[in-house]
């Protein structure tokens, strides 16, 4: 039983220039407890397709459910039970890790007391229990992300949707973050949704990868699969089978003289 | 309902603490009105206004007012930046009702700016303000029910705008006619014929009107009345505008 499952999922953008379709009609499944990486070039519809998911936005085609739940007729169900962090994270810098925490566990409904055992416990599990009355100003670039992440998970929620978690982390921190959502699928069987830009962070994370391009899915598979069906060995790298999928190599040199 | 009633002091806890940590946002909004009432207030003490009272029961009631109109309206800035921290997108996400995310937000604004009205009125009692004690009670509650309809909208349109350079612009040009045209600082009572009757067109009229006919001690005047129908009215519009936005908003 599929814990998201979209059929033709789709939105198109009313615009002064026209109507502008970012996603044409996305079909996926999502097993539980799978991870899987969401790929695409840039304007590709990988975050507009999250933020329909997550409920953000609504949908102008197609169906959907996750966690068991419509997307169009029961969004309030569905939103108790996905965590989803962006990647401008959203915490007020002005306040501390433990205020933010405790509040974003009561605006998931948990009683006080449970909020405040649970912002605890994530600290601990995270790292982040010297940190708790710190400002969230004063957390490096690593320590914010972990942040982002513990106040998606402060529910305990079936589905954790990560938009593009790594991007501007140094290569410890990532791979850090990388072994948490592994942790997070281990231990608690949590389902994580992640987008990405980095091949290799959907390579090493990711049991399976959906490529979208002009806002329908491209390719789906595990990373071998991909890269033995596109790039000809499962050995190869996933870069030259996502610009195999995609179908844009690299940029071509630019011909234009310096100066005329 | 009891889910509205919690989230709603969820987030208005959480403004609230947030306007508690910054001595400079719990003052600056009076600083306007306090320099009026310093430096203006004394020019009209031996006029003819037109009015029952002395010049401070006029001033002050307008004062108030003003409060509302060059403070509330500018609520919205903190929420376009908010946006752009994602704190909006990142609270939509929750099951917390987007009312609630509304209310909170207005009803510390309005707890902040009737903060800010008594300071203003016990500035002014020094300057030589007298008036009822039930008068000066409503025209607190005045100020509480215009800057939460103020702030309300404020937010819808700081959500709207695509360009937050837009939003003070487009408040400006908002605030300024309808503080003149509300005769906030000088009575319309003084005003020709024409502009008298396009000031009847301002809704906030009705609400100065109204909160200076409480400070003569005028309750039962159709002052009065004509202003809390008005500020109802007024009120009810701003938070079914203030709902639908924050509803659908962040897109």
């Amino acid at each position: 039983m599929a814990i998201i499952s979209t059929a033709g999922l789709a939105k198109t953008f009313t615009t002064k220039a026209g109507p502008v379709a970012a996603v044409r009609g996305i079909d996926l499944t999502v097993a539980p407890g799978e991870i899987l990486g969401f790929l695409g070039p840039n304007g590709a519809g990988k975050t507009t397709t999250l933020r329909m998911l997550t409920t953000l936005l609504p949908p102008t085609g197609g169906a959907a459910t996750v966690a068991g739940f419509d997307l169009a007729r029961e969004p309030a169900a569905v939103r108790g039970r996905i965590g989803y962090v962006a990647q401008s994270g959203g915490v007020d810098l002005n306040i501390s890790l433990r205020e933010e925490l405790v509040t974003q566990g009561r605006l998931y409904r948990l009683p006080k007391a449970e909020a405040v055992a649970r912002a605890e416990e994530l600290a601990r599990d995270l790292g982040l229990t010297d940190l708790l009355d710190r400002k969230c100003a004063a957390l490096s670039g690593g320590q914010r992300r972990r942040l982002d992440i513990a106040m998606g998970l402060m529910h305990r929620p079936a589905i954790l949707f990560l938009d593009e978690p790594t991007t501007g982390l140094d290569p410890g921190a990532r791979a850090d973050l990388w072994d948490l959502v592994r942790r997070l699928r281990a231990d608690h069987g949590t389902t994580v949704f992640l987008t990405t830009h980095y091949l290799d962070e959907a390579d090493a994370l990711a049991d399976r990868i959906v490529v979208v391009d002009e806002g329908v899915v491209v390719a789906d598979g595990t990373p071998s699969a991909l890269k033995l069906q596109y790039a000809g060995s499962a050995e190869a790298a996933l870069q030259h089978a996502f610009l195999a999928i995609t179908g844009r190599g690299p940029a071509p040199a630019d011909r234009t003289p310096v100066a005329v | 309902m009891p889910a509205l009633l919690s989230d709603t002091a969820l987030v208005f806890g959480r403004y609230a603490r947030q306007t508690l940590r910054s001595k400079f946002q719990m003052l600056f909004g009076v600083l306007t009105p306090l320099l009026y009432l310093l430096f203006f207030g004394p020019l009209l003490t031996d006029l003819p206004l037109g009015s029952r009272g002395d010049s401070w029961q006029v001033l002050v009631p307008g004062l108030l007012l003003q409060l509302g109109l060059f403070g509330a309206t500018f609520s919205g800035f903190a929420i376009i930046i908010e946006k752009q921290f994602g704190v909006v997108e990142r609270m939509r996400v929750t099951p917390v009702s987007r009312l609630a995310l509304l209310l909170g937000r207005v009803l510390r604004d309005a707890t902040l700016f009737v903060f800010q009205a008594v300071l203003l009125v016990l500035a002014a009692l020094v300057m030589g303000l007298r008036a009822p004690v039930a008068g000066v009670l409503i025209g607190f509650a005045f100020v509480g029910v215009l800057t939460l309809s103020l702030a309300a909208l404020s937010y819808s349109l700081a959500l709207k705008v695509s360009k937050p350079h837009e939003f003070g612009p487009v408040v400006n040009a908002v605030s300024m006619p309808s503080t003149l045209l509300s005769g906030l600082m000088l009575p319309m009572a003084l005003a020709p014929g024409w502009l008298d009757v396009l000031s009847h067109f301002m809704p906030f009229r009705y609400l100065v009107d109204a909160v200076r006919a409480a400070y003569v001690g005028d309750y039962a005047s159709g002052a009065v009345l004509y202003g809390v129908v008005t500020a109802a009215a007024f009120a009810a519009l701003s938070v079914m505008v203030g709902t639908r936005v924050f509803r659908t908003a962040g897109a």
